[in-house]
């Protein structure tokens, strides 16, 4: 599997405590472990991404676990508040130990 | 002779095999012969396990999907949940099941009062036709719990 | 010859039963994507779901694979020492009526070819690489990437002179039936269109969106690889990606398409 190039959609400017929202999708089959192999007729193991961070200059602003029932190349939109200038930082960690990330940074006036 | 189907793709049905139009509310997506699904009950043992003997509140969430997938891997979910997200007053998590999927986790999504709003959407997969529950944990300990029945359809010639 | 007919009928009656859902209730965006002679594209028969899928360019898994074919467009392969970008620059200016009039016929081979076979005759004769896979990650993603430039301008394959005879062969294949089920491409996307098919809601059958990231494959895929699947699905046999039949099929489909909006890549069930 080609490493997972994540998209993101961060308003490059926003007002102080202007909620913003965000955006994410990574390619990711997101493997649930009750599919069988059309050949070997065994189970493929599961293979998903579990864990989604987003960060927001180093402070953690939302999370959350997935589980096999989320789609493949799962996308995930929430909202924040835009507090000061600065980077947001995205993880997403793989089963298999992985961590992919990207990050966008955002610039906020008053 | 049950077939296997697998998650991700549908086998194709024989056309002939079943006569009849209008739809049909039962997909087995992701069901291996001798593996069980999960029931409304393990749902209520899900949501007890996080919050004891809690009684559950009704309101303030709203969850918003298709009344009909039109493809049970990819059903639209966004979920709101009416707070004033302060630091004193805020949803600390919101956990979603499905109660008919082979397993009934489905995610946790973890808020802070830096959130603003408690809102997201993403992609689910669906089995059948079920109800999506979710359980929204305040504050303050109080927990809220909404569900919402989505109709899942098997196609009739999907190629 | 009577009783293939009888059960060819029976089996018509079977699938494009109860009326069906109304178009109606998949309205969104119906003036866009519908020509003045009432033709629809696929995106109006799709849920509104999934056109919100489709609208989102932020959210449509396809532009995954969008990413990577912009990726692969300047990326030097080959013993030339090339990349696409090498001759064509920019995509935007140098491919933007691409998506919207291929497949074109080409001299040397005297036959119409389509935006994958064009990529591929780039890379093996110009770049002097290899051809990239049918349903391959590349091929995907770099026709994405190309037809993606063409995006919302009317599809205009020509389909005079040269192209005449292609044009046939396709549409004398869109009206041949085929397979145990005794179907042809028109009972399903002409004559039905609009009407359930069991739980599928049946659409014109428009190629204005492929590759399109169907919902079913959870990734995208080409046109050809969807021709494989409906053949499949009449129990016929599927030809093979490329093929002479399919490229003809292509032309045909692009004159069934003319003057609706390219919508590469289109989210689908």
């Amino acid at each position: 599997m080609a490493k997972p190039k994540p998209r993101l959609s961060v308003p490059k400017n926003a007002k102080k405590g202007e909620i913003i929202t965000i955006k994410t999708l990574i390619s990711h089959k997101m493997e649930s472990g009750q599919r069988k192999d059309k050949k070997t007729g065994k189970k493929i193991p599961r293979k998903i991404i579990n864990k989604f961070v987003a960060k927001y200059n180093g402070e953690v602003v939302f999370q959350s676990d997935w589980h096999p029932a989320i789609s493949a190349n799962p996308y995930i939109s929430f909202k924040t508040l835009a507090t000061e200038s600065g980077t947001m930082e995205f993880s997403w960690t793989d089963d298999d130990g992985q961590v992919y990330s990207k990050s966008a940074k955002i610039a906020v006036t008053q | 002779m049950k077939s296997e189907i697998s998650a991700n793709a549908m086998t194709r049905r024989d056309m002939l095999a079943v006569a009849g139009a209008g739809i049909l509310t039962a997909a087995t997506i992701g069901f291996v012969p001798g593996s069980a699904e999960a029931k409304p009950a393990d749902v209520e043992m899900a949501v007890k396990k996080l919050i004891g003997n809690k009684a559950t509140k009704s309101g303030r969430i709203k969850i918003d999907m298709p009344q009909i997938a039109e493809n049970g891997n990819t059903v639209p979910m966004s979920v709101t949940v009416d707070s004033p997200m302060s630091k004193d007053d805020y949803v600390k998590t919101v956990h979603v099941f499905a109660e008919l999927n082979p397993r009934p986790d489905v995610a946790s999504f973890h808020f802070t009062p830096r959130s603003g709003v408690a809102y997201v959407s993403t992609r689910m997969r669906m089995a059948k036709t079920q109800n999506i529950v979710a359980v929204a944990e305040m504050s303050n300990g109080d927990v809220y719990m909404a569900k919402t029945e989505v109709k899942v359809t098997i196609g009739g010639c999907g190629g | 010859m009577r009783k293939k007919l009888v059960g060819g009928i029976l089996t018509l009656g079977i699938l494009f039963g109860a009326g069906g859902v109304a178009m109606s209730d998949h309205v969104k965006g119906y003036d866009t994507y519908t020509t003045k002679d009432g033709r629809h594209s696929g995106y109006v028969y799709a849920a509104k779901e999934t056109q919100a899928i489709q609208d989102d360019d932020l959210g449509n898994p396809a532009y995954l694979w969008l990413d990577y074919g912009e990726e692969l467009w300047s990326k030097v392969e080959g013993e030339a020492g090339k990349s696409c970008a090498s001759c064509h620059k920019d995509a935007a200016t140098s491919m933007k009526t691409a998506g919207a009039s291929y497949p074109k016929f080409d001299k040397a081979s005297g036959k119409p070819i389509n935006i994958e076979q064009r990529i591929n005759k780039c890379r093996t004769e110009n770049m002097k690489a290899k051809a990239f896979k049918y349903e391959s990650r590349e091929l995907l993603s770099s026709t994405i990437y190309v037809r993606n430039q063409s995006r919302g301008l009317p599809m205009s394959v020509k389909v005079d002179g040269d192209m005449k005879p292609f044009f046939e062969k396709g549409k004398a294949f869109y009206e041949k039936r085929r397979g145990l089920l005794d179907m042809a491409c028109k009972h399903c996307h002409q004559d039905n269109a609009g009407n359930m098919i069991r739980a599928n809601l049946l659409s014109e059958g428009m190629s204005n969106g492929f590759p399109t990231y169907r919902l079913k494959w959870q990734k995208p895929g080409s046109l050809h690889r969807r021709f494989r699947g409906c053949n499949k699905q009449v129990r016929a046999t599927p030809f093979g990606y490329g093929s002479d039949e399919y490229t003809n099929l292509e032309v045909y489909l692009g004159w069934r398409a003319r003057g609706i909006k390219v919508e590469a890549p289109a989210v689908r069930n």
